[in-house]
């Protein structure tokens, strides 16, 4: 086993005192957010020794997580934070319906039950969370919204880790890692140009998905990919992912899959979070480049529609699309970052979105000839529909008549992928054979597919984050000692 | 368009920060700001002022600089705020000039008042301004009581003139034409938000220094305007004591002026003492350099005034009694005439900003909106 430090030319810095080639932890967890900072914590209350690597700055520390904003879990009365009671049965039903049952039923109800004290626990970390007031999707009884969103969770727990007497480095890739047979005895951490070897009893993977590796996504996607806007982190490269995979763990969840909505097609590549999203589908036509409408605009209710449209705009040429709507639609919806590209006429939007005017005219004036009369309510599936159109728009469908006209064009926004490492009760990875790992745990994003096969529910990265993050702490720590 | 940089990138910040909201939960800021859809200047001045600068959403913010989106609410908001000092003041607006320089203008006018004072008393009679001994009417050797009464009198009536004016077109710049009527209990609303700091507090953690957060802002600045007040008080009761009850000043120190006065004077001492030392612990991304000339004025000359006033009632009765009423006299009228142009407003603006907050906010909840 390597144990010296390896030093490359490039680099010149001082090697921080976390890399003492002298050391060995307990625990060493790779990554930086939710799940990452629960298990370095939990480890750490647990008694051990912990370091953590995160790849990215300080300032963009925390992965996905500095772009969440609540989380999910079960509670059985009313509280400050929520606005009644969301039983177990009710989170499992849930879980079931928006993942169509890919799910692992023993490792989701447990979850779920866990969820019940992670709304003290995570209080404990220092975690603040905020009264339910607007804004905030109708999800007050459900979720429990942090105050001030998820870099000000994130920065409580990483306070709390400090105090605690946490090893935390920023800026440190895991490169290369020792694991025989299922048992990691240390990892190559890339720092400041420098290699560094750290080694540690026990490992907790929770460094997120691929979402961010284009050749990884280009697999799956084909070239398509190069047009996909990331939603969070740049750092989401799958490194580790890969690594485990290929040192044997077994693997769950559809390796090409992610979630992906529809967001403001002008967003930056990486880290536009919340404010790119759009929500006014239902309100008008989506059309692609060549002016032509593809799909149902008013199938269903927020939230299944904004999950779909990611995937229908990645079938498009170009992979672009663009809502279209009138001037009677433009309060009806949050506002969101970019305004909306303006016309008075429907030819003068085509030409400003580089558009055939003839083409788009044609489009709404087909469209607004299949429109029914009907009452129109945004809060229910209403009966404003076409009749004789295709596809179809079965709901909220109104005549885009009302200059002047608008438009978001919109692209795949990828929020994060579904392939993940296998593990078990203990949020112990399990090997290709199904043997527990000796000392790799797992916990985020890098093992949600276990849970959460597909689909998603608001919320439900962070109670996946938190409370396998907290498992994988407490067990690591204890196998560490062992 | 928008008069100025600092309301363009406010009407940026507000489009991105109404877009994101997770920092509702924080302050009035954004409450008030998700009731509106688009930001005017009045709009963007209004919100600007309702905000207490505690950083909270500067640290909580994902989008906060190096993020290319650089979202700097705090900094943004003290500059809007200091030009809206100037874009407001009144009898004339006086953009930008104050704000840069008011340490230098306001401590100028301070010592010149001061020499001139002492230079006139040289001139006239050279003994009063040596001269030893705390009777009744000993202040007045230096000054006349009736030349001193007219003189501050009209300095302060100046002072109180322009921050009526200026508030008033503070309050009318920034009422959208749905505004909500003006209310009893929005009036007390306000006295109560802006006497507790309510919003200084960043949700509960404190307020956000470089690397921690403390609630010592807030007590060093409940000292320096409770002071403030005790001083205030102090002078009314002293004025009372001069015409009702015809006793000249001095007063001896367990009189009700002199209790309210050692009162004050300690917490206007103390409390920009506090906030001097909390400024230089401060997040330095979340501070307008612009405008620190202006606040650093204002806290200074409330320091000078306790300091003067202090050693003053001290050193009443010794021969260096007559330089330092001279030197008082020329802070108090310092501060007097630089009050519609300074930091001073900032109480006036925020208040009314909270009372404007807590009618949208009834208005909110009984189903309308401002928008």
């Amino acid at each position: 086993m390597a144990m010296a430090q390896q030093r490359d030319s490039a680099g010149q810095g001082e090697a921080p005192a976390a890399f003492d080639p002298s050391r060995q932890y307990d625990v060493m967890v790779a990554g930086g957010g939710n799940a990452a900072l629960c298990a370095a914590i939990s480890a750490r209350r647990t008694g051990a020794s912990v370091i953590v690597v995160e790849s990215a700055s300080e300032f963009f520390r925390g992965g996905n997580t500095r772009h969440t904003r609540n989380m999910r879990c079960a509670h059985d009365a009313a509280t400050d934070t929520l606005t009644g009671p969301y039983y177990e049965d009710e989170f499992w039903e849930d879980m079931l319906r928006v993942t169509g049952g890919q799910t692992d039923e023993h490792l989701c109800k447990m979850m779920i039950h866990e969820s019940k004290d992670m709304l003290n626990w995570i209080v404990e970390q220092g975690v603040r969370f905020q009264a339910p007031i607007g804004g905030t999707l109708s999800l007050g009884r459900t979720n429990s919204f942090f105050l001030g969103g998820g870099r000000a969770m994130l920065n409580a727990l990483y306070k709390t880790a400090k105090k605690l007497g946490i090893e935390i480095v920023y800026e440190a890739e895991v490169v290369g890692m020792d694991v025989e047979d299922g048992f990691f005895k240390s990892a190559t951490v890339k720092h400041k140009g420098h290699d560094y070897v750290v080694r540690a009893r026990a490992l907790v993977a929770a460094c997120g998905g691929f979402e961010s590796n284009f050749e990884w996504l280009e697999r799956g996607w084909g070239p398509a990919a190069r047009n996909f806007l990331i939603r969070g982190t740049a750092n989401n490269k799958g490194t580790v992912l890969d690594m485990l995979i290929k040192s044997g763990v077994q693997q769950i969840g559809d390796p090409t899959q992610c979630h992906a909505v529809a967001i403001d097609a002008r967003a930056p590549k990486y880290d536009g979070g919340i404010i790119t999203r759009l929500d006014c589908v239902v309100f008008g036509i989506v059309v692609n480049k060549l002016a032509q409408r593809f799909y149902d605009e008013g199938e269903d209710v927020w939230p299944k529609r904004y999950a779909i449209w990611g995937r229908l705009v990645a079938g498009q040429p170009d992979q672009i699309a663009y809502i279209v709507f009138d001037a009677s639609s433009l309060k009806l919806f949050m506002p969101s970052l970019f305004p909306p590209i303006q016309s008075d006429t429907i030819e003068g939007l085509a030409q400003k979105l580089e558009l055939e005017p003839a083409a788009l005219a044609k489009t709404v004036a087909d469209f607004n000839a299949a429109v029914r009369p009907g009452t129109f309510d945004p809060t229910v599936l209403d009966d404003c529909r076409t009749e004789g159109l295709t596809p179809a728009k079965t709901h909220w469908a109104r005549k885009i008549e009302k200059g002047p006209f608008y438009a978001y064009p919109v692209r795949p926004g990828i929020t994060f992928t579904y392939l993940g490492t296998k593990v078990n009760e203990e949020s112990r990875m399990l090997m290709a054979d199904g043997r527990p790992s000796a000392n790799m745990f797992a916990a985020g994003e890098i093992m949600a597919g276990n849970v959460l096969g597909r689909g998603y529910a608001a919320g439900v990265g962070m109670t996946i984050g938190s409370v396998f993050g907290r498992i994988a702490g407490r067990e690591a720590a204890k196998n560490a000692r062992n | 368009m928008h008069a100025t940089k600092a309301l363009t990138e406010a009407d940026r910040l507000m489009t991105v920060c109404n877009s994101c909201r997770y920092c509702e939960g924080l302050c009035a800021v954004f409450p008030a700001m998700e009731m509106r859809r688009n930001f005017e200047d009045g709009d963007l001045n209004y919100l600007a002022n309702l905000c207490h600068n505690c950083g909270a959403c500067f640290v909580d913010c994902q989008f906060s600089p190096p993020h290319e989106f650089n979202v700097n609410v705090p900094q943004n908001f003290a500059r809007v705020r200091a030009e809206s000092y100037g874009q407001y003041a009144w009898p004339f607006a006086m953009p930008g000039v104050f704000a840069r320089n008011g340490l230098a203008i306001s401590i100028v006018a301070a010592l010149s008042i001061a020499l001139f004072i002492i230079g006139f008393v040289a001139y006239a009679n050279p003994a009063a301004l040596y001269a030893s001994g705390d009777e009744a009417g000993a202040f007045y050797r230096v000054m006349p009581h009736n030349t001193m009464a007219v003189i501050f009198g009209a300095a302060f009536a100046f002072g109180i003139l322009g921050l009526v004016g200026s508030s008033l077109t503070f309050w009318r710049s920034t009422r959208r034409p749905d505004a909500p009527a003006l209310t009893f209990a929005d009036l007390l609303q306000a006295m109560k938000d802006a006497g507790s700091l309510r919003y200084l507090d960043g949700a509960g953690a404190g307020c956000y220094t470089s690397d921690e957060m403390t609630d010592s802002r807030r007590h060093a600045h409940h000292a320096t305007f409770y002071g403030f007040l005790l001083c205030f008080a102090s002078t009314s009761v002293a004025t009372l004591y001069h015409y009702v009850l015809g006793r000249q000043a001095p007063y001896g120190w367990t009189e009700l002026p002199v209790i309210l006065g050692v009162l004050g004077g300690i917490g206007i001492v103390i409390g920009p003492i506090g906030l001097y030392v909390n400024k230089l612990k401060r997040k330095p991304e979340t501070i307008d350099a612009e405008s620190e000339g202006m606040n650093l004025a204002f806290i200074a000359m409330l320091f000078a005034t306790g300091v003067t006033g202090l050693l003053l009632l001290v050193l009443r009765a010794t021969p260096a009694m007559g330089i330092l009423q001279a030197l008082h006299l020329g802070v108090v009228f310092a501060l007097f005439i630089t009050m519609p142009y300074g930091k001073f407003v900032h109480g006036f603006y925020r208040y009314l900003a909270l009372v404007r907050y807590a009618g949208e906010k009834k208005q909110l909840e009984a189903g309308g909106g401002v928008d």
